[in-house]
């Protein structure tokens, strides 16, 4: 099955916001293999050399690491995964804020909703 | 990365009209590039240059280094816009001719993707349909171990099943230092797998580039900047 990729979008940034969703989301572990770059072009559908592109991408942001021999693994680091997924986080927040202030809503107004929204998913939990 | 193709103000003229116009391009190994353009822009044309089926009115075509000929044709796998096997050839003898024809030949690749495509070694080309033929030519095309592979419009014909397992061929089966020029209209099939496209017009190169590029650059899939740019 392809990656779901947008084709209006760098396909290398899709590629590793990819990566690092799966190292969030526990799908990759630290310290986990990552398959070759040929496999992984196969199974999302792209050209080896983008999949080249946003692994060495990665690898420049320390969220993986090559071991010349053995191939490509997941960094070991927590406190770095850590960090990654509160950008991540940050950067979802703002583009709301930023979404909310085009809709009108007041800051006051979002902060009442996202107390409503936090609870009502609490409630039903 | 090195250069496998360059064309140096290549033209080529039927009569008074001019099919290609001072064309230059330089391809390198390693790529694969999506020959894009509208109808009558001069992609068949091209191709046919690439492969010797035409010689230029002007300007020259080289092939790592070389005139189209015995060396180049060695190395360049060719995929025509229309059918060229005789229709009353079964699978198994175009296996055996394309063997016999091509040094680079890898039978136990093409016999993989019958199977995978679920077609018998023992039909006839005239009793298949037209998509089945296309993947029978695709498969020999892609069977050989060439250094640049021309196909022209390689998947029109077939359903979008088989074209995802056919662009996955495609990525599975060439080495890292071969080319695939493809010339084709399902820019948005085939999109994510290219690294450049070339959009050319009336005969005339328009752009060059790479496809993360026009896509950083522009905002939009290859798709849709081809439609912007070609616009009626």
């Amino acid at each position: 099955m392809p990656w779901n990729l947008d084709s209006s979008r760098p396909i290398y940034l899709q590629i590793i916001e990819r990566v690092q969703m799966d190292i969030i989301t526990g799908r990759y572990q630290p310290g986990d293999k990552l398959p070759s770059v040929r496999d992984l072009a196969q199974e999302a559908a792209v050209n080896p050399n983008t999949m080249q592109k946003a692994l060495s991408e990665l690898e420049r942001s320390g969220l993986i690491y090559s071991q010349r021999t053995s191939g490509r693994f997941i960094t070991e680091d927590k406190e770095l995964i850590h960090q990654m997924k509160k950008e991540l986080a940050a950067a979802e927040v703002s583009a709301f804020v930023a979404h909310m202030k085009q809709l009108g809503i007041t800051p006051e107004e979002i902060r009442q909703l996202l107390a409503e929204t936090i609870e009502e998913e609490e409630n039903h939990e | 990365m090195s250069e496998l193709v360059t064309c140096k103000d290549l033209t080529k003229r039927f009569g008074n009209h001019t099919a290609l116009d001072h064309l230059n391009l330089s391809l390198d190994s390693g790529k694969i590039i999506g020959l894009l353009g509208p109808n009558g822009s001069g992609k068949t044309t091209l191709l046919k240059l690439l492969n010797g089926l035409l010689t230029p009115s002007e300007g020259e075509v080289l092939i790592a280094g070389n005139h189209p000929g015995i060396e180049t044709k060695r190395i360049v796998s060719y995929l025509p816009d229309k059918m060229y096997l005789g229709s009353w050839m079964r699978v198994s003898d175009l296996l055996t001719y394309y063997s016999d024809f091509f040094e680079d030949f890898d039978m136990s690749r093409a016999n993989a993707m019958l199977e995978s495509l679920k077609i018998s070694p023992k039909d006839r080309l005239k009793t298949m349909s037209k998509g089945t033929k296309e993947k029978v030519q695709l498969i020999l095309t892609m069977s050989r171990r060439a250094k640049l592979y021309c196909l022209d419009e390689p998947i029109a014909g077939v359903d979008p099943a088989a074209r995802d397992y056919i662009l996955s061929t495609i990525l599975n089966n060439y080495e890292p230092d071969a080319s695939i020029l493809i010339s084709t209209h399902l820019i948005s099939d085939v999109e994510n797998i290219l690294d450049e496209v070339i959009f050319i017009q009336e005969g005339q190169l328009k752009l060059h580039a790479s496809v993360e590029d026009i896509r950083m650059q522009e905002g939009e899939s290859i798709d849709s900047y081809f439609r912007e740019v070609f616009k009626c």
